[in-house]
């Protein structure tokens, strides 16, 4: 089985944070981008042959990626490719969606000749084993196998929901539903007998209306030919970082003394790119509980059910509570922050105040922003 | 950036008082400052000068350097050309292994006459400092010096062994004496030489026809009048870690935000082997002041003066002062650690206590449990 993981989400309701990157090259859980949950998935599962399709904002996700070496993948015989989209001769073609980029790089996966491929996206935070999902499509002699879990029935309108039959067949896929019947959601993991897939994927590309999507087309069109089409129950920890809510919410899911997604412990251990910074200090005022703290951190304020990327810097008499503060970003003294998400290298200046201990609200700095003090809390502080 | 030099880090005899510790390691591989061992220092600093060909002169108990060097790729020395190269005692008399280093770069000669470049930097794994080569290399050329020894000035060495040094005004070696020599003088040397490789193979030479086989106290020493000797002045952080009250006082110098700012980020980085850790957990309850601490650890105690290496996990309850406790340290709930150092894997139970003294800290061995 050889995998193809879809990286090329533009992630828009990320905001600033995506700006100037792909959103599988966002940053999460301390020292980790979102990518390397999958790619890590994949090194534990034995998967040893990974086609990465970027498109958006490639530029720091292709130097991140380098040859796999993080994740086992810089092998001569198979390992990670690249698959940004070309120009053939015939002319080139961005991907037009999920579909359409599995269908430009057949030529790619035809070189592994492989029975199963497995579709996933580099969107998702989760710790999962695709081989075990193999021998459930294998066991059901399924053609088509569609990882799957419960949720809320009010939160499955922001997924693909399946309806299940008898030996978990799936009846009916309905791509983000207004009112959602069934609970039980697409997670974007997908097994394919490659033979199959690949006489949809040229169905799909002759159709003229279609979107070329997996959700959209090719999923519904597999239903109506009565391909076989089954789901695999997945347990465990899953989520979709697509937004500044999510994104935020799965920060505050590493905490806590049981924390739902725990990043320790020897056996699947997530991979990312090496950082090279010494161990975080921690000065003698400071103080830190309910938070993970990374390497090249100076802490001298108070941080309480945070997450501090490597190389962030909290001056004297900051206070930050529930706020995720990524890699590099300089946080200066008598700063407050609450519920706030700063985005690499910014800096907030000293005595600035964001966010509110009574708001839900997520305070956003941007990538490099820097943030200062407003005049108007200037005035009421001096009097 | 030097691109005519190869680097040397000579791990030949090196001054070893660091009892407990170097029982199964070698002084290099000592783990130290939260992450690193003792040669990721001087393999950095050549590495950011530019040195892209090392050869590390391995000596006894280089199992954990093997392991930790690996092919050199967290140095970027695992380069297709020159790069690394691991080079234990080619002897098979035990007589000839406890010989000095000259004979063991003798018996590697071939390794030095393949070198096209045409400087040697040789080093020692136990000077802990980040130091820019180049500047050393521009001021023994600019000396027209035939070696260059980099010193540092300082009062109190915090309990690290040198050799001390005494320059004339123009920066000629005057006089040089192993550690437990009677000479009064504040500028130790660090034990890095630069040299033109044909002269130390000249040394090489013509100190073992004369029965002489150590590079500093026979064939340098014996020519300070001889050769043109001078000395450099290192002016940033130095820890000269080789003995356990030296480990001690310059872990307990990292506390200091100005060192850690120095010696980890300047001139540049500071690399070691990687480890994918998580991020630290801090958990409610823990407490933590003027602490180095590295990936991986879970905190729910109470942490003080203190260095935590990976892995480290710190019980409830339990009160870490002045302690340095290495990798996947395991302190039980209610535990008091005092001016002790905890070797990696080591585990001590629940509601102990236990204090080094005043003067001396309390060292436990690799994988014992207290």
């Amino acid at each position: 089985m050889i995998a193809m993981l879809l990286a090329g989400g533009e992630g828009k309701r990320l905001g600033v944070l995506t700006k100037d990157l792909a959103k599988p090259a966002v940053h999460f859980g301390g020292k980790y981008r979102i990518i390397d949950f999958t790619l890590s998935n994949c090194m534990h599962s034995g998967i040893d042959t990974v086609g990465v399709l970027t498109q958006y904002q490639p530029l720091e996700l292709n130097r991140y990626l380098g040859i796999g070496s993080p994740w086992g993948l810089d092998r001569s015989d198979g390992g990670m490719a690249v698959l940004p989209p070309y120009v053939k001769s015939k002319g080139g073609d961005w991907y037009k969606g999920t579909a359409n980029a599995i269908y430009q790089n057949m030529g790619f996966i035809d070189r592994y000749e492989p029975e199963y491929v497995l579709v996933i996206s580099g969107d998702h935070i989760y710790k999962m084993d695709y081989e075990k999902m193999l021998e459930h499509h294998k066991e059901l002699g399924a053609d088509v196998t569609i990882a799957g879990l419960e949720v809320e029935l009010k939160e499955a309108s922001r997924f693909g929901t399946m309806h299940i039959g008898e030996n978990c067949r799936v009846t009916d896929f309905e791509e983000k539903p207004k009112h959602p019947v069934s609970n039980v959601v697409s997670m974007g993991v997908y097994i394919f007998s490659w033979k199959v897939l690949q006489k949809y994927l040229i169905l799909d590309e002759g159709d003229r209306k279609s979107s070329h999507d997996f959700g959209k087309d090719i999923i519904p069109r597999m239903l109506e030919d009565d391909i076989r089409l089954h789901m695999y129950p997945f347990k465990g920890y899953w989520k979709d970082v697509g937004t500044i809510d999510s994104l935020w919410e799965a920060h505050m899911d590493l905490l806590g003394a049981e924390p739902q997604l725990d990043l320790g412990g020897d056996e699947w251990r997530i991979y990312s790119a090496r950082h090279n910074r010494p161990a975080h200090y921690v000065s003698p005022e400071a103080s830190i509980s309910d938070s993970l703290v990374t390497e090249g951190c100076v802490v001298e304020g108070v941080v309480e059910r945070s997450v501090l990327f490597h190389g962030v810097e909290v001056g004297a008499g900051s206070f930050i509570r529930e706020s995720v503060i990524m890699p590099g970003a300089i946080i200066g003294e008598g700063v407050k922050l609450y519920r706030a998400i700063v985005g690499e290298g910014a800096v907030i200046e000293p005595g600035v105040v964001m966010g509110s201990p009574d708001s839900p609200d997520i305070a956003v700095v941007g990538s490099d922003e820097k943030i200062s003090r407003s005049p108007k809390l200037q005035e009421v502080e001096q009097p | 950036m030097i691109n005519k030099a190869m680097g040397v880090v000579n791990l030949i005899h090196e001054t070893d008082e660091l009892e407990g510790l170097t029982s199964y390691r070698c002084p290099a591989t000592v783990p130290f400052g939260a992450r690193y061992r003792l040669i990721d220092f001087t393999l950095s600093s050549m590495v950011n000068s530019g040195i892209h060909k090392v050869a590390v002169f391995a000596h006894t108990k280089y199992r954990s350097l093997m392991d930790h060097l690996g092919s050199g790729r967290p140095w970027d020395l695992h380069t297709r050309q020159s790069g690394l190269f691991i080079l234990p005692p080619a002897s098979d008399s035990i007589q000839e292994l406890s010989r000095g280093d000259l004979f063991h770069f003798y018996q590697h000669r071939d390794y030095f006459q393949r070198c096209k470049l045409e400087y040697v930097v040789v080093t020692r794994s136990q000077m802990v400092c980040n130091i820019d080569l180049d500047a050393v290399l521009d001021y023994h050329e600019q000396m027209n010096a035939d070696v260059t020894v980099v010193c540092k000035q300082q009062a109190d060495m915090l309990g690290g062994k040198t050799r001390k040094v005494e320059l004339a005004s123009d920066g000629r070696v005057v006089q040089m004496q192993d550690h437990f020599g009677n000479m009064d003088s504040s500028l130790h040397s660090m034990e890095i030489y630069v040299m033109k490789k044909d002269l130390l193979m000249d040394l090489v030479q013509t100190s073992l026809a004369q029965g002489q086989d150590h590079l500093v106290r026979h064939a340098i020493l014996s020519r300070l009048d001889s050769l043109r000797i001078y000395g450099y002045l290192y002016e940033g952080f130095l820890g000269v870690v080789n003995t356990v009250e030296s480990y001690y006082r310059t872990s307990m110098e990292l506390l200091r935000p100005e060192v850690w700012r120095e010696l980890f980020f300047q001139p540049g980085s500071v690399y070691t082997k990687t480890k994918d850790e998580p991020p630290t957990r801090y958990l409610e309850g823990a407490m933590t002041g003027n602490s180095l601490i590295a990936n991986g650890c879970r905190i729910e105690g109470t942490v003080i003066n203190s260095v935590l290496f990976r892995g480290v996990h710190v019980g409830k309850g339990a009160v870490i002062r002045n302690s340095i406790v290495m990798q996947n340290g395991t302190i039980g709930a209610g535990t008091r650690l005092d001016r002790v150092i905890l070797d990696k894997e080591s585990s001590v139970e629940a509601d102990r206590d236990i204090r080094g003294a005043e003067s001396m800290p309390f060292v436990s061995g690799k994988r014992k449990t207290i």
